[in-house]
C-alpha cells in the first residue's frame, strides 16, 4: 500500500505516468488551473536496493528535477501569474541510505531536486506540498519543503520529522520513552502532526475519512483545499518569508523572528 | 544540565567586554561584561551535574588572584578545572588588548 | 578545475591550520585585514530556546557566526558553522541566521551593492534536538542560497574532519563553487547513520579507507562534485576563496546540470558499481547528449 500512489491516482484527472517507476506525475484540475502532481512512490524492482520503499534516492532526485524543470520550461512563455501549479504529493520514508548512493553523490541529486522546486516557485508556479503519509529527513527536504504552501492530512499516519524515532533516539543518546516525554514539552521534537501544524509551517490541516484509500468525498475535500491554496500561493511571496510571518510562526518561532530582526538591523551599517 | 551562581569580591573593572571559547566537548565559552558594582558575578551553566563544590573551589582560587569586577557567563560542556582557569585568564587578557 | 593533490611537505610544515581555528577566527581569516565586523555575536545572546529545557547547554551565538567584510576589496559575508558545538547541527536560530544573512546579501546585491557569501560548512546537518524546526530552517537556507546565487557567488568551504553531512550537504551541492581539503568530507548520510540503517555490509563505518575513498575531498574534487582541493592552510584557503569569488556567477550551476547528472547516474550499474578510485575515469566518459533538457 502506498498512500502517495493512492492519493495521486485519486486526485489525477487523466493518466498517471512516470519517467521512472518511482516518480509518478499526473494532471489534476484545480478550479481554473490544471496542476501537475508529482509523487515519489515505492518501486520494489528498483536496481537501487536501498531505494525500493519510496525513499528519495539518486534516480528519484534526478526524476524530480527533470519533472519540475519540464513544467518550468513548458510554461516559460506564459505570464508569471498563469504558470501551472505544482503539487508535491508527499509520502517518503526518508532519503536512500546506501553506499552506491553516497559514492555517486546523492546529495547532488537531491540538490538538483531542491534547485528545480525553488526555480519553479521563483518563476511564479504555485508550489504546494500535500503530505499524505510520512515526510522524513532528507526525503522531505528534496520533495516537499520548498513549497509556497504546505498542507497535511490530519491523520495519525502522517509523520513529519527530521529522523525516524529509533534513529533520533540513538543519535541524541536518549531512549524512545525519553524522546516521547520531551516531545510533549518541546513542540519541534513531536512526531504528532497536530504539534507540527503549530510550528508555522502548516498552511492547512485537512480532515479526511480514509487517509490510506481516499473516498470520493476525501478527494473532493482535498481538491477544494488545493484550489484555495493555489489562489493563496499566487498572492503570496515567491520566497519562504511567509514561514516567519504565519500565525503559527508568530507563536512558536519567536526565536527565528528575533534573530531575523536583529540581523537585519545590524546588517544596515556600511561594511567599511 | 545545572545552573550555578557565585559571587566574589572584586575591585578591578576590565577595560571592555570579552568572549572566548566554544561550547564543545571538554571546553566552555566565557562572556565577560564589566560591572561597576565591585563584584565578580559568575553564572555557570554546565552539562555535568553534581560538581558544585569543584566549581566553587576553582572559581574561588581564580578570583582570589584576579579581582576582576565583571559578570562572567560560563557555558560549559565538561571542561576540566585547568581548561576553566585557562579560558577565564584568556578572557581577562582579551579585554586588555 | 582541479588543483593537484597537495603533497608539498615544506608547505605542509609551514602552514597554519585553518580547521583547527574556531569558526569565528576562520571567518575573520578569510576577509581582508581590518574589515571584519561580526553580526549577532555572542553578546547579543540570541540562543536556541529549545536546548536548555532539554538539559542541553546552549551557546551564545547558537553555533553560527556571521561576519561581514571585504574579499579583495568587495563586500562579502562569511557565515561559519562552529563544528565543536552540537556537532555543527543546524537549529532554529542558527539556521535562520544563515538564511537571513544570505537573503540580506541578495537584497544588497539587487540594490547595487553586490555582496558575495562564503559558507563554512562543518556540519552534521539538522540538529536533532530541534528536529522539525532544524529541518525547516535547512530548507530556508537552501532557498536563500539560491536567491543569492543568481546574483553573486556563494562559495562553500568544507575544510575539516567533521565534514558536511545531512541536509547541509544539499546546500553544499547548491553552492556556486565548492572548496575542500583532503581532510574534508562531503555526503548526504554519515557513515554511522548508513551502517545503523542498512547494516555493516552496506557501509562499514570503521573503514576509514572506504569513508575517505567515497566522501573525502580528494575524491569529491576528482569527480567534480567539488571544484578546488587545497591544503588545510589559512593562506591557501584565503587565496582559493578569493579566486572562487573573483570568478563570479557562471551561466549554469552544478545543481542545474541535470543532463550531466543523468549521464553520470546512468554510467554506473548499481548492482556492479566501480571501486571509488575508478569512478572519476567512468564519469570522464559519461557526457550528456547535446540538446534536450540541460
Amino acid at each position: 500500500m502506498s498512500r502517495g500512489r493512492n492519493w495521486t491516482h485519486a486526485l489525477a484527472d487523466g493518466a498517471v505516468s512516470g519517467a521512472v517507476p518511482s516518480v509518478i506525475t499526473a494532471d489534476a484540475v484545480l478550479g481554473d488551473d490544471t496542476g501537475r502532481l508529482v509523487a515519489v512512490v515505492p518501486d520494489p524492482g528498483s536496481p537501487y536496493h536501498r531505494a525500493r520503499r519510496g525513499e528519495v534516492g539518486l534516480r528519484e532526485g534526478l526524476a524530480l528535477a527533470e519533472a519540475l524543470t519540464r513544467v518550468v520550461t513548458e510554461d516559460g512563455q506564459l505570464p508569471g501569474d498563469r504558470r501551472r501549479p505544482v503539487v508535491a504529493v508527499v509520502d517518503v520514508p526518508s532519503q536512500a541510505y546506501g553506499r552506491v548512493e553516497e559514492m555517486l553523490g546523492i546529495h547532488q541529486a537531491l540538490a538538483a531536486a531542491v534547485d528545480a522546486y525553488v526555480s519553479a516557485r521563483v518563476a511564479g508556479h504555485p508550489v504546494i506540498t500535500l503530505i499524505v503519509g510520512t515526510a522524513l529527513s532528507g526525503g522531505v527536504l528534496a520533495h516537499g519543503m520548498q513549497a509556497d504552501q504546505i498542507l497535511a492530512l490530519d491523520d495519525p499516519g502522517v509523520v513529519i520529522h527530521a529522523m525516524h524515532k529509533q534513529a533520533a533516539a540513538k543519535v541524541t543518546l536518549r531512549t524512545v520513552a525519553e524522546l516521547d516525554e520531551l516531545a510533549r514539552r518541546i513542540p519541534p521534537l513531536s512526531y504528532d502532526v497536530t504539534d507540527w501544524a503549530k510550528l508555522g509551517l502548516c498552511d492547512d490541516l485537512l480532515h479526511v475519512e480514509n487517509a490510506d484509500e481516499p473516498t470520493a468525498r476525501d478527494t473532493r475535500t482535498v481538491k477544494d483545499a488545493l484550489t484555495a491554496t493555489v489562489a493563496r500561493a499566487r498572492q503570496g511571496p515567491r520566497d519562504l518569508s511567509n514561514r516567519l510571518t504565519s500565525p503559527g510562526a508568530r507563536q512558536t518561532r519567536t526565536a527565528s523572528r528575533r534573530i531575523h530582526e536583529a540581523l537585519t538591523a545590524q546588517w544596515q551599517r556600511p561594511w567599511q | 544540565m545545572q545552573t550555578l551562581n557565585y559571587e566574589f569580591p572584586a575591585d578591578h573593572p576590565p577595560a571592555r567586554r570579552a568572549h572566548v571559547g566554544v561550547v564543545g566537548s571538554g571546553d566552555l565559552e566565557v562572556l565577560m561584561t564589566p560591572e561597576p558594582t565591585g563584584t565578580a558575578r559568575v553564572r555557570v551553566r554546565t552539562s555535568v551535574d553534581g560538581f558544585d563544590t569543584v566549581w566553587r573551589i576553582v572559581l574561588e582560587r581564580f578570583f582570589a588572584r584576579h579581582r576582576v569586577a565583571a559578570s562572567f557567563e560560563l557555558n560549559d560542556f565538561g571542561a576540566t578545572p585547568g581548561v576553566v582557569t585557562l579560558r577565564l585568564r584568556q578572557a581577562i587578557e582579551e579585554s586588555q588588548t | 578545475m582541479t588543483s593537484p593533490a597537495p603533497r608539498d611537505w615544506a608547505a605542509m610544515l609551514g602552514r597554519t591550520s585553518f580547521i583547527e581555528l574556531e569558526a569565528r577566527a576562520r571567518a575573520v581569516a578569510l576577509l581582508d585585514d581590518g574589515t571584519a565586523r561580526e553580526l549577532c555575536g555572542p553578546f547579543d545572546r540570541i540562543e536556541s530556546p529549545w536546548l536548555e529545557p532539554q538539559g542541553v547547554v546552549p551557546e551564545s551565538d547558537d553555533g553560527v557566526v556571521v561576519v561581514k567584510g571585504g574579499i579583495d576589496g568587495r563586500p562579502a559575508v562569511v557565515i561559519g558553522v562552529e563544528q565543536a558545538f552540537q556537532g555543527g547541527g543546524i537549529g532554529e536560530v542558527s539556521g535562520v541566521k544563515i538564511a537571513t544573512a544570505l537573503s540580506l546579501a541578495a537584497r544588497d546585491s539587487r540594490d547595487g551593492t553586490p555582496t558575495a557569501a562564503v559558507l563554512l560548512l562543518e556540519t552534521g546537518g539538522v540538529r536533532l534536538q530541534e528536529a522539525n524546526l532544524g529541518l525547516a530552517t535547512v530548507a530556508e537556507v537552501c532557498s536563500a542560497l539560491l536567491e543569492l546565487r543568481a546574483l553573486q557567488p556563494v562559495v562553500g568551504v568544507v575544510a575539516g574532519a567533521l565534514g558536511c553531512f545531512g541536509g547541509m550537504s544539499i546546500a553544499a551541492g547548491l553552492c556556486t563553487k565548492l572548496i575542500m581539503t583532503e581532510e574534508g568530507r562531503l555526503g548526504l548520510n554519515g557513515p554511522e547513520v548508513i551502517e545503523s540503517e542498512a547494516g555493516v555490509a552496506e557501509f562499514d563505518a570503521s573503514d576509514h579507507t572506504l569513508i575517505w575513498g567515497v566522501t573525502g575531498g580528494a575524491q569529491r574534487t576528482r569527480t567534480a562534485l567539488a571544484d578546488m582541493l587545497v591544503l588545510d592552510d589559512v593562506a591557501a584557503l584565503r587565496s582559493a576563496v578569493r579566486d572562487a569569488v573573483a570568478q563570479g556567477v557562471p551561466d549554469e550551476h552544478r545543481s542545474q546540470r541535470i543532463g550531466e547528472l543523468r549521464a553520470r547516474i546512468e554510467a554506473v550499474d548499481p548492482a556492479d558499481p566501480p571501486e571509488p578510485s575508478k569512478l572519476a575515469a567512468v564519469w570522464a566518459d559519461a557526457v550528456p547528449p547535446k540538446g534536450g533538457l540541460r
